[in-house]
């Protein structure tokens, strides 16, 4: 399913939050977890990715660590720092607000549009 | 597809994403490790390694619009390539620190030789004359160790510097003559050979390295003109408020900052263009753009001025000694611009431009060797005047040759490396006559 960039910007930064909160990962992982809570539906591109890590790593909000993988390759893995923590909460209540608002209100224009359907 | 093919895929990319400068090494690491995740989990579906690595490829995004992203979150780096030497240099001495470490080594040495040579050489010309033998053997030795030269050319090197410095200081110049002061000013012009052999390794005979000895002349320049300004700005400032403070400086900056600092900074400037080769690059051809223009006209004004001032045996001997410089200049101007060009572009505007200005000069250049050659007519030969007579006839087959190939290339009929290759290889004629007027010139006119 297609998602509008703009919204998949806005959900980016509490969604990598988000799974970060469950503890350290690296960005391959973030973005297989990101597919697994999505069902696959949500695509980003992942280059786009590391970008977004790197901003939230300047603003204080994740602390990265070069480690290495199984394999013996370098690997950068993030993990949420409390600030990041104090973001998440934020931005959890704000999207609740949010998504509570968007239900309220299709909920209330659904019956117009069924009508409208039947017509 | 076999791993092997999969590892050249990866470092073909790896080289391609280094390439962008908003992209840093450490992200191309990550962006591999992802990659290389990427990869591995498609194959465990069942697909093949060429196709897991170009379905990697595609989600990983457009590396323009990554590459943006990256510059977006890192817009200082686009800047910061100016780093003078790599901050995370982890173990020990990197070689950008041992490159530094070095030039700085040479820029004391070569302050340390000018000062002691100011203080012990008399009389003053004698260490006018010897001066660049002072500072130009330490840009030598730093340039052949940074590119690790084989001991015959440190020989060659040694062998010339030496052989100049012998026949700059053996030979008995008389101090009222002119023999003299024509080799100090010719003596600079091999110096600056030789260290164009110390820069392209010993490899002078190929024209793409000399060609990189020119690049590397020119972004010097703008480089020492740099340094040079901020520099006299420091210095200004500092003796000012010294001064008027009370302190004595104009005798501390006299003997000792300018002496350390003059050669010191050519050094500075040397290292800081091997340093960074790639950011000024870009500077080259905007500059000769911008200055190429403004030459025509001041050659044309030039031109003018000489069309209407009637006899030529008359014009002022100052003002053929500064048109010689100017013609100089352009010519410096001229190898820049060329230098600087993309030897595949198509012809465009500037190239037009270019040989306007060559066809100027040219004129300019057959004025004034009419106005010396009667000038000799009139009052005879002397070393002077058959040095500058020889430079200007230089310059005029150059110019003359120049000009012809570049009509040549304008009108599709011949490839800009025919130009190229006429600049670098007409150098060594340049080399000759400084040779003959440093080393010839003196027993020729007995010293006069």
């Amino acid at each position: 399913m297609h998602i509008d960039k703009d919204l998949v910007a806005a959900s980016a930064t509490p969604l990598v939050l988000g799974i970060l909160a469950d503890g350290e990962l690296y960005g391959y992982a973030i973005l297989k977890r990101v597919a697994e809570l999505s069902g696959g539906r949500m695509e980003w591109t992942d280059g786009m990715l590391y970008p977004l890590l790197h901003r939230l790593e300047r603003l204080g909000y994740v602390a990265a660590s070069w480690g290495t993988s199984e394999v013996g390759r370098r690997r950068k893995h993030y993990s949420l720092t409390p600030s990041g923590r104090a973001l998440l909460r934020e931005r959890q209540d704000q999207w609740e607000v949010v998504a509570d608002a968007l239900r309220k209100a299709w909920e209330s224009t659904q019956r117009p549009l069924l009508a409208d359907g039947l017509a | 597809m076999t791993d092997v093919d999969l590892e050249a895929q990866i470092a073909r990319w790896r080289s391609f994403v280094t390439r962008r400068q908003a992209i840093a090494p450490a992200d191309v690491d990550e962006l591999e490790d992802h990659l290389r995740g990427q990869v591995e989990d498609l194959r465990t579906t069942g697909l093949s390694d060429d196709e897991a690595f170009l379905i990697a490829i595609g989600r990983l995004g457009n590396l323009d619009t990554v590459s943006r992203e990256f510059a977006r979150e890192h817009s200082e780096r686009l800047w910061k390539q100016l780093a003078l030497v790599p901050r995370d240099a982890d173990s020990g001495l990197s070689p950008a620190w041992r490159d530094l470490a070095v030039a700085l080594g040479c820029a004391v040495g070569a302050g340390a030789a000018i000062k002691a040579g100011g203080t012990w050489i008399r009389p003053e010309d004698t260490f006018v004359r010897n001066a660049p033998l002072l500072v130009m053997p330490f840009v030598a030795t730093y340039l052949a160790w940074q590119r690790r030269v084989s001991t015959r050319v440190y020989g060659v090197l040694l062998l010339g510097f030496v052989a100049l410095a012998l026949v700059l200081n053996l030979y008995p110049y008389d101090p009222a003559g002119s023999t003299g002061a024509l080799a100090a000013l010719h003596g600079p012009v091999l110096m600056w050979l030789l260290v164009g052999v110390a820069y392209v390794g010993g490899r002078w005979r190929s024209d793409e390295r000399r060609m990189d000895a020119v690049r590397f002349t020119g972004e010097l320049a703008i480089y020492y003109t740099l340094l040079a300004i901020g520099g006299g700005v420091l210095t200004g400032l500092t003796g000012g408020v010294l001064g008027l403070l009370g302190a004595d400086v104009d005798t501390i900056l006299g003997n000792w900052v300018m002496p350390f600092a003059v050669p010191g900074a050519l050094l500075v400037a040397v290292w800081l263009v091997e340093a960074k080769k790639s950011v000024v690059e870009n500077l080259a051809p905007v500059l000769t753009k911008v200055f190429t223009p403004l030459t025509i006209l001041m050659l044309l004004a030039v031109l003018g001025v000489l069309a209407t001032s009637g006899d030529l045996s008359h014009v002022d001997r100052q003002a053929l000694i500064v048109m010689d410089a100017i013609l100089i200049l352009v010519e410096c101007l001229l190898l820049y611009a060329i230098s600087a060009r993309d030897p595949l572009a198509r012809v465009g505007v500037f190239d037009v431009l270019q040989l306007v200005l060559v066809v100027v000069a040219l004129l300019v250049d057959a004025v004034m060797l009419a106005a010396m050659v009667s000038r000799i007519a009139e009052y005879g030969s002397s070393p002077n005047k058959l040095a500058t007579l020889g430079v200007n006839l230089l310059l005029l087959v150059h110019l003359a040759c120049t000009a012809w190939l570049e009509l040549g290339f304008l009108r599709g009929r011949r490839p800009f490396a025919t130009v190229e290759r006429w600049q670098t290889r007409y150098l060594l004629v340049y080399g000759a006559w400084a040779l003959l007027v440093v080393v010839g010139f003196g027993p020729i006119f007995r010293f006069a």
